[in-house]
């Protein structure tokens, strides 16, 4: 099945929901503009969805290890070094470093067209960037000017290497060692596991970013560094020089994601790596965190990334599928199920959804560029606020979604979606990790409730609630009534789980904890419905200029009139549970499961 | 030496089309535009001769409304070094297109004109050679191979019986056939400095052409749609079939 990027839905929710031009207007990025934007999208579908989606298939294959070195899965080399000619690895990578730096919002918006054409090769580039991003902001301008640039451009690329065996969701366990060199290096000792393309074939060398402990740090999360580890080392006039004591042991068999290597890396199995520290010693945890939130709000696109492409498979088998007569026809023929009411709310609800989710996630990109640009300092933070809080929210609510999308899709193709050969299902098993790496939802849940609602007595949940209700007024102003409705019963059962989250968050941190998932899951529902009652709007008023794309703007009509309807209501259900359900959630003596 | 490469803005080619309710032409309000593929081709030729060493300077010209500039700047990405644009909301024919292009021709002395064959809107097939007409210059159609020497261009052609190599004295124009060349992906950088490089406007009156449209059409309509098919026993069968119902032998 082709990939086709939704250029014409990518425009409107830049343009209108996340505000570009006001984005564009941001120092720093004077260069961008609208007409620019439209221009580099067009173009990145272009390479989606010619280069990168047909050989998604056959990366489901899978990269092939052998002693040490990673062969990646058939075509994907040629696509990197065409991705690499192209440019796009410097999307949103700093101009001092030969990238176009361009809005985060942009970024996004082309990360998921990568992401849609094919998740396991989109994971390249993205830890690429995040490598990068942490390097910029904290390492010494020599390790900078020697890294960097290769790196923006592609030739080589970059890794996180966090999780050990012992140290998953919990860092401060890390084991992985680091002694002091008399030359200011170090040497760096450990196995670290789940190192997305830690080992492959693509690029000339690989900066791996090791988290590892040094003999005199403190115990715990305020006694890790960060280093770089380069598979090969590079001399100081940049040439590379011999292979660094780092080696890949094995690759994982993973549920999806299969052209993705997934490496088990051994640092240090002779004299020990070397490596070099980023920024100061023990900071190493807090420079991580540095970058989390970008690299959670990729994540978050990549969950409704996955969903878009098993969305768009999905329609296109159910206009060709044709199976029993229509419901209620007289006429024995068989139909396109497309017009079977069943398969229809199923892609709506897949639409509806999809649709949210890509509006949030880019409103939370625009908080990003605001945070990190906008001239006004009470800008940046109260942007800054808002980002932290909708980072959680969009990661797992996405994420958490297109595990239900993708299941959907399988559901219209019904047995043809089961097996391998109409290829949705491999959506549904590369969906999969997106809920798990870069925090779980259940930690992305715990964040939301604690540092995030509790931790500033629910100052920003609150204010974000009134922002919903302003909308809920522009709804009934504009004779959307029935959006408003919904959206005014989710927003006072989201008010209503926000007073329990703070009533009992210090009291009784067990039964606000019960209930984060359903909690993080709920304010996705109605903070993605404000969203879409917002575009709501948009469209009414667009749809009243001379030459509005009617077709366009109507769907947007009715897709979140649907979303009102199908999607809302749930908020009553997760603020039961929530409210009423955190004693039967934890009342069972733990011997008796 | 100087080339121009003349492109046109029309419906993409993934785009399906469909035929206004009054059956006055296609709607292409709302739909994606793209750069002609035969134009792409254009382009990328003048560039890969730019690349070479043979062509020092590329001008990119489009004729029409103002979104045409969406165009140009994607021919300035590729590789162009500056673009005029025609601006117009007439309907343009094969024969002003021509018109005005010569008047550009005059302005900007190119020693080489590029031209995709045909659009894939309305498939005329026409304007480079009426071009070549009204400058008096050779050409050479359809090509699938162009190499440049000092004076001249060997041209292949691509024509019903095979190739055809014809040479041209200089200056000439060259339309594009598909396998001339596979256009490139723009990069990334390209589109940034694409912003930055010139962009003239003009008008058809600047180029003192009238481009009033010459013909009228009459009706669009949607081809027929095809009857279904049907088994044959035997050759014998489809022979008779070829003969008294198809009547093509």
């Amino acid at each position: 099945m082709n990939y086709q990027a939704p250029l014409k839905e990518l425009n409107f929710v830049l343009n209108q929901i996340a505000e570009l031009p006001s984005i564009c207007s941001l120092p720093g990025y004077e260069d961008c503009s609208v007409e620019l934007v439209e221009a580099i999208l067009e173009e990145g579908a272009k390479f989606a969805e010619q280069e990168l989606a047909p050989i998604n298939r056959q990366g489901d294959q899978g990269a092939r290890w052998h002693d040490g070195e990673v062969t990646a899965a058939p075509g994907f080399k040629e696509a990197w070094q065409r991705y690499v000619e192209s440019g796009w690895v410097g999307l949103r990578a700093p101009a001092d470093y030969g990238g176009q730096g361009l809005p985060a919002l942009v970024a996004l918006a082309a990360e998921e067209m990568w992401c849609s054409a094919n998740l396991a090769f989109s994971l390249a580039p993205m830890l690429t960037l995040g490598a990068l991003e942490a390097i910029e902001h904290h390492a010494s301008d020599v390790l900078k000017q020697l890294y960097l640039p290769r790196m923006a451009s592609g030739e080589w690329t970059g890794t996180m290497n966090l999780t050990e065996p012992q140290a998953g969701s919990d860092l401060a366990q890390v084991r992985t060692r680091a002694e002091r060199q008399a030359d200011g290096s170090y040497r760096i000792q450990g196995q670290k596991i789940f190192i997305t393309w830690g080992e492959h074939d693509m690029a000339d060398n690989i900066v791996h970013l090791v988290l590892a402990r040094l003999p005199d740090a403190p115990a715990g999360v305020k006694g890790i560094s960060l280093f770089i580890v380069p598979k090969f080392l590079v001399n100081a006039d940049g040439s590379l020089g011999a292979k660094n004591d780092v080696r890949c042991v094995s690759i994982e068999h993973k549920l999806g994601i299969h052209g993705s290597p997934t490496a088990v890396m051994s640092f240090g199995d002779q004299a020990g790596a070397i490596g070099y520290l980023v920024g100061e010693e023990n900071k190493g945890l807090a420079y991580m965190f540095t970058m989390m939130n970008h690299a959670r709000l990729g994540v978050g696109i990549e969950g409704l990334a996955v969903s878009e492409r098993a969305y768009q498979a999905a329609v296109n088998y159910a206009r060709e599928r044709v199976q029993s007569r229509a419901v209620g026809s007289a006429d024995a023929a068989g139909v396109p199920i497309i017009r079977h009411p069943d398969i229809r709310r199923m892609l709506m609800t897949m639409r509806a959804q999809i649709e949210a989710q890509r509006a949030l996630a880019c409103y939370a990109a625009a908080a990003l560029d605001r945070a990190g640009h906008h001239p006004v300092p009470e800008e940046r933070a109260k942007n800054q606020a808002l980002l932290n809080f909708l980072i959680p929210i969009v990661k797992g609510w996405n994420t958490e979604q297109a595990n239900e999308i993708t299941s959907m899709a399988i559901q219209v193709h019904g047995g043809m979606g089961y097996i391998e050969e109409t290829g949705v299902a491999q959506y549904y098993r590369d969906a999969r990790i997106t809920a798990i790496y870069e925090g779980t939802t259940g930690i992305q849940a715990l964040d939301l409730i604690g540092r995030k609602t509790a931790a500033d007595n629910g100052a920003v949940a609150q204010a974000l609630l009134e922002e919903v209700l302003m909308t809920v007024r522009e709804l009934d102003g504009a004779g959307l009534s029935d959006l408003a409705r919904n959206l005014r019963r989710a927003a006072a059962d989201a008010s209503r789980a926000i007073g329990f989250v703070l009533e009992h968050f210090n009291a009784r941190p067990t039964w606000p904890a019960a209930g984060s998932v359903p909690f993080l899951k709920l304010m996705g529902i109605v903070l993605g419905g404000w969203q879409m009652g917002r575009a709501a709007l948009i469209a009414q008023r667009l749809l009243g200029e001379h030459g509005a794309d009617v077709v366009f703007l109507e769907s947007k009509l009715t897709t979140a009139r649907f979303y009102g309807e199908h999607l809302l209501p749930q908020s009553g259900g997760l603020a039961h549970a929530i409210v009423e359900g955190a004693e039967s959630a934890l009342a069972l003596d733990e011997a008796h499961f | 030496m100087k080339a121009l490469v003349a492109v046109k803005r029309v419906v993409d080619y993934n785009v399906k089309v469909r035929v206004k309710a009054d059956g006055s032409g296609v709607d292409i309000a709302n739909v994606k535009m793209s750069m002609n593929p035969f134009d792409e081709i254009a382009v990328e030729e003048a560039v890969r001769l730019k690349e070479a060493g043979k062509v020092s300077e590329i001008v990119v010209v489009s004729l029409g409304v103002k979104q045409c500039e969406e165009t140009l700047r994607t021919a300035l990405a590729m590789g162009a070094d500056r673009a005029i644009l025609v601006e117009t909301e007439v309907e343009l024919q094969p024969l002003a297109v021509a018109k005005l292009l010569k008047s550009v021709v005059e302005r900007e002395q190119p020693q080489l004109v590029i031209l995709g064959k045909q659009a894939i809107d309305d498939d005329a097939n026409q304007t480079g050679q009426m071009l070549s007409a009204l400058l008096g210059w050779g050409q050479g159609t359809f090509a699938s191979k162009v190499v440049v020497a000092s004076e001249s261009l060997n041209v292949t052609r691509e024509i019903d019986g095979g190739m055809e190599t014809v040479e041209l004295r200089l200056p000439a124009i060259v339309t594009t056939d598909l396998r001339l060349n596979e256009p490139r992906y723009v990069k990334l950088p390209n589109i940034m400095a694409a912003k930055k490089k010139p962009l003239d406007k003009l008008t058809p009156a600047d180029l003192g052409v009238d481009p009033s449209a010459r013909l009228k059409t009459l009706k669009v309509a949607e081809p027929g749609s095809r009857a279904a098919g049907v088994k044959v026993a035997n050759a014998a069968e489809l022979v008779a079939k070829l003969k008294n119902e198809a009547k093509v032998l």
